[in-house]
């Protein structure tokens, strides 16, 4: 080698300046990751061993009236695991299982909830009891990855009283979620289901919380408490109600479990729902963290079907109930007061085309419209409908809403059925030679055929009939009250259909067994054909009849006749007039 | 000579970078679940203290009695790994290669870090005899074949770290050699084509200037000729190859050329380790206190990715210093090795920096993702007694040969 000192210094020269200068070059690398790409690496750094563990809020606890509450939240358990993957989850579970009851089904729906989103703890109970909870706290050492906090729960202490209107909470499903509605919504999440859980739901969730636990590369959790300041989660506002609780409980006994019925009632000048039950029922309570299989089985082939909400989803023709929507067009239409008589006195039947029966084959005689409402003469009816004619009894349902839901404040609420024309919908369903307008008519006029109403609709109609006219859309928690006007007629002629309806529940009426000591009770009875099986019952009423204070609709799936079901509306009625304290004397 | 210890400032310098090491060590296994890393502090500063020992010893033999006894321990390296070869098994990550001496079950050592000792002592007497530097790519085999005999045997093993180690130990002698940067550059030219082979421009611009410089270097053709050709096949043959094999083929290639990446896993690894390094900021997290490396996001990071810990815990400040401290030992081999009273000395002086140097820019780059990832360690500070004794025993023949040394002026009189 050539080692003369000046090549020597200058080879010294060459290899200080590259040792310097990929010194400095690598110096600075760090520098630009360290200084100047810190925030971005800390972020990574801190979202690698911070997982989010969801605190659930407190849902809103809903109240009626009176400051009673309807539905609250107990303090639950729920446990978690952290993992990498579905399979590890699996053998975590598996080996949980040996320590605490896990079934196949549980262990399926945590890999579910996991795959929807791995970096959250996975919940594996939902609703642990406390015995569980105390044997894995105990055994935390050999399960790193497990996570037990306590979450509210859904409670409704009056549980099946308040079932028909107030719903349920559970998990939110896959199906949730895929809708766009719920794009907010993270697996595991609690939602509303039915009743008003789901109708307020942006009301009573409140704000999911969020606490953080750190792990390691493996997903052990090694800090549990303190390791990133917590978002706690808020709790909704309070949801108030207008159930009457009191009064929602005095419905509940009175149907009991043995009948199919629904029941509801309402503030005619507001609308504000009192009471809303359908009978029978079930225990919202256990549908809160997953409905019990055999639960859900027994409910769904129970025939009568406690699941089916008979006061918005049930069906049914109005019958005699509807006599005083038919009594109302023809009044506002100037065709028949209250006072005319018909051309044919009531023989027990009407010969149109076909003989058409009265529900009394003895005959009503030669009476007023007062009297046929009294007693729901049918023949009376015929021939008003045959005076109004097919197209004003049409037009005269659409305008009463009769082809509208009635707008309360709860999910699936059925539509109820109405000829939404004169014509062509008769055509379509009959083939244009295949009706005749007249028997159409005689039948709607009774509230027979082409008609199908729920039981929250008449109501709704008939807080018109108890106040002047307009017709108060339901409400079980105050929005802002709807009253809108169904019917034009005098105050004169409004007064004297509610005297006519007084007189039902009266000595001379069909509701005579149904009447209360003190209240004078204005109403309609209805009975329902159902062949080939028991008729059904109606009662649509609202007291007292001088200033109605409440409405009350009745229906009682083959009650057999309307009576049945006045006899629990006026109960329902004095409750609500009279308090608890004053005894119901009724001159059954 | 002068009495007490030669070259202090070296050895301050050596002995705060293993200081320094051994503390990161101990950091290393501070994590939040223990882990055998726990204690490894503890035998590495065993290791250290024999180690300083074994310096002092190496720093007691003369310059001469090395020259006499490289021959030996060089044919005794061959031979060792071959031995290697032939019933060496693997260990850690690369449990798949043969890098370590297995007799009877124990690992007796791994002879490609004592390789790395005799090669730079081989090749500087190889270089040191040679009146004037080798001129031609012809005149090279010898020094080639010098540091390609233990080079092949390391690839075979395999092992691309330390085959990379031997590369930048041959081009810094033969830079210390005084071999023109010329020459260097056209031997170091199909390793650059391959490397810029990914952009078509770049490659080209690189191959008109070595056009230009076969053109200085014109007296020997056939040599420039056959260059240009090697040229062609790595910058434009090679990546098209490389298209056409799988991706899985790719990583199976990759995987064979250094088992201890895991190619699915590493790219995993070393996001972790700029992360923790990023992390780190001006000031670090404070000893001890790094959460990539508490929580093993932070891959072997007692070893291999012991810098990411430095950086990690004490922040750009403590790479400053690390790196600093690297760099002031790195100075100083250079005045030794120009200060040296022979070329052989010189260039064992020259040999054993560059030795560190090609593992100092490899493993801290390769924490930033600037370097390939292969299995190498950081001198003084990853976890190892071997290397640390390896490290120590260059540290006593630098001591030595810096104690023979002497002034400018001697140097002139040979």
């Amino acid at each position: 080698m050539s080692y003369h000192p000046n090549d020597v210094s200058h080879r010294a020269s060459v290899a200080r300046l590259l040792l310097t200068v990929g010194f400095v070059a690598l110096a600075s690398a760090f520098f630009r990751a360290q200084v100047l790409r810190n925030k971005e690496y800390l972020a990574q750094a801190e979202q690698n061993r911070f997982r989010e563990v969801p605190l659930a809020a407190p849902r809103g606890i809903i109240y009626d009236r009176n400051g009673r509450i309807i539905a609250e939240n107990l303090p639950g358990y729920a446990v978690s695991l952290l993992s990498p993957s579905a399979d590890s989850l699996r053998t975590a579970m598996r080996r949980l299982s040996n320590i605490i009851p896990i079934t196949d089904d549980q262990v399926e729906a945590a890999v579910r909830r996991w795959r929807k989103n791995p970096t959250r703890p996975a919940v594996i109970l939902p609703d642990a009891p406390f015995d569980v909870v105390a044997v894995l706290e105990e055994r935390r050492v050999e399960n790193p990855s497990l996570i037990i906090q306590s979450t509210p729960k859904r409670y409704y202490p009056d549980g099946p009283a308040v079932a028909s209107f107030v719903g349920y909470t559970g998990e939110v499903t896959e199906r949730e979620l895929a809708d766009s509605t719920h794009a907010d919504y993270k697996p595991g999440q609690q939602i509303g289901k039915g009743g008003l859980e789901r109708s307020y739901e942006a009301q009573l969730r409140g704000v999911e919380g969020v606490r953080y636990v750190e792990v390691d590369a493996r997903g052990r959790v090694v800090r549990d408490a303190g390791a990133r300041a917590e978002r706690a989660p808020q709790a909704a506002k309070p949801l108030r109600t207008n159930i009457d609780m009191d009064l929602q409980q005095f419905v509940v006994s009175l149907l009991g479990d043995s009948l199919r019925a629904g029941v509801v009632a309402i503030d005619p000048n507001d609308g504000a729902v009192l009471a809303l039950h359908s009978a029978p029922t079930f225990d919202p309570n256990r549908f809160v963290g997953g409905i019990p299989a055999d639960y859900w089985r027994e409910l769904n082939t129970d025939a009568r079907r406690p699941l089916y909400n008979k006061v918005i989803q049930g069906r049914y023709p109005p019958a005699s109930t509807w006599k005083l929507a038919t009594s109302a067009m023809a009044m506002e239409a100037g065709l028949v007061q209250l006072d005319d008589h018909m051309s044919q006195p009531c023989t027990g039947g009407y010969r149109y085309g076909r003989y058409f029966r009265c529900w009394n084959k003895k005959g009503h005689g030669d009476i007023n419209l007062r009297q046929a409402i009294e007693q729901s003469c049918d023949v009376y009816f015929y021939q008003v409908g045959l005076k109004l004619g097919l197209s004003r009894i049409v037009a005269g349902g659409l305008k009463l809403k009769m082809r509208e839901r009635s707008g309360v404040d709860l999910p699936n609420e059925t539509q109820p059925q109405f000829p939404p024309d004169a014509q062509n919908y008769f055509n379509e369903r009959y083939g244009a030679r295949g009706w005749v307008p007249g028997s159409v008519s005689l039948n709607l006029s009774i509230g027979q055929g082409e008609n199908a109403q729920t039981l929250i609709n008449m109501a709704r109609f008939y807080t018109a009939l108890a106040t002047d006219g307009k017709a108060a859309r339901p409400e079980i928690v105050t929005r802002n009250p709807e009253r809108v006007q169904i019917m034009n007629l005098t105050d004169v002629q409004m007064n004297g259909l509610r005297l006519a309806m007084a007189g039902v529940v009266s000595s001379r009426g069909t509701a005579n067994s149904a009447r209360v000591e003190g209240i004078t009770v204005a109403g309609k009875t209805g009975t329902a054909q159902n062949p080939p099986n028991l008729d059904h019952a109606w009662f649509m009423g609202f007291a007292p009849a001088e200033k109605p204070r409440i409405v009350v609709g009745v229906f009682v799936e083959y009650g057999e006749h309307g009576y049945v079901a006045a006899r629990i509306a006026t109960k329902v009625m004095a409750r609500y007039l009279k308090g608890a304290t004053a005894p119901v004397v009724t001159t059954e | 000579m002068t009495k007490g210890i030669p070259d202090l400032p070296l050895v301050m310098i050596a002995f705060a970078l293993s200081v320094f090491g051994i503390a990161m060590v101990y950091s290393a296994g501070q994590t939040d679940t223990v882990t055998f890393v726990a204690h490894l502090w503890k035998t590495q500063s065993v290791w250290f203290i024999i180690a300083v020992c074994a310096a002092y010893a190496a720093s007691r033999a003369s310059v001469r009695l090395l020259d006499w006894l490289t021959p030996f321990v060089y044919v005794l390296t061959i031979f060792m790994l071959i031995l290697t070869l032939a019933i060496g098994g693997g260990a850690g990550t690369a449990a798949s290669s043969k890098s370590w001496l297995v007799i009877g079950g124990m690992r007796i050592g791994q002879p490609a870090e004592l390789a790395k000792l005799t090669v730079v002592l081989m090749l500087a007497r190889v270089l040191a005899n040679r009146r004037e530097p080798p001129e031609s790519l012809l005149e090279l085999w010898h020094p080639a074949l010098v540091v390609g005999i233990p080079w092949v045997l390391i690839m075979l093993q395999p092992d691309l770290g330390t085959g990379i180690v031997f590369i930048g130990i041959f081009f810094a002698m033969l830079f210390w050699s005084g071999v023109n940067w010329r020459l260097l550059l056209l031997i170091a030219s199909p390793a650059i084509s391959l490397v810029l082979a990914f952009s078509t421009r770049l490659w080209g611009a690189w191959f008109l200037l070595l056009l230009g410089l076969v053109w200085l270097y014109r007296p020997y053709l056939i040599e420039g000729i056959v260059l240009v050709c090697i040229n062609v096949v790595t910058g434009v043959v090679a990546p098209i190859l490389w298209e056409k094999l799988a991706p899985y083929q790719q990583k199976r290639l990759l995987v064979f050329l250094d088992p201890s990446i895991d190619a699915k896993a590493s790219g995993y690894h070393v996001i972790q380790s700029q992360v923790a390094i990023g992390s780190g900021g001006w000031f670090g997290k404070g000893f001890t206190l790094g959460t990539q490396k508490r929580l093993n996001f932070v891959p072997e990071q007692q070893t291999d990715f012991i810098f990411a810990v430095v950086g990690e815990e004490l922040g750009f400040i403590g790479v400053t210093l690390a790196l600093t401290l690297f760099l002031a030992l790195f100075l100083r081999a250079i005045r030794i090795s120009s200060r040296a009273n022979d070329p052989y000395a010189s260039l064992i002086a020259f040999g054993l920096l560059a030795s560190w140097l090609v593992h100092v820019i490899e493993n801290v780059g390769m924490t930033l993702n600037l370097m390939p990832i292969t299995g190498i360690p950081l001198p003084f500070f990853s976890y190892g007694g071997s290397f640390m004794l390896a490290s120590w025993l260059s540290v006593g023949v630098l001591m030595r040969i810096s104690r023979e040394g002497r002034g400018r002026g001697d140097l002139a009189s040979i």
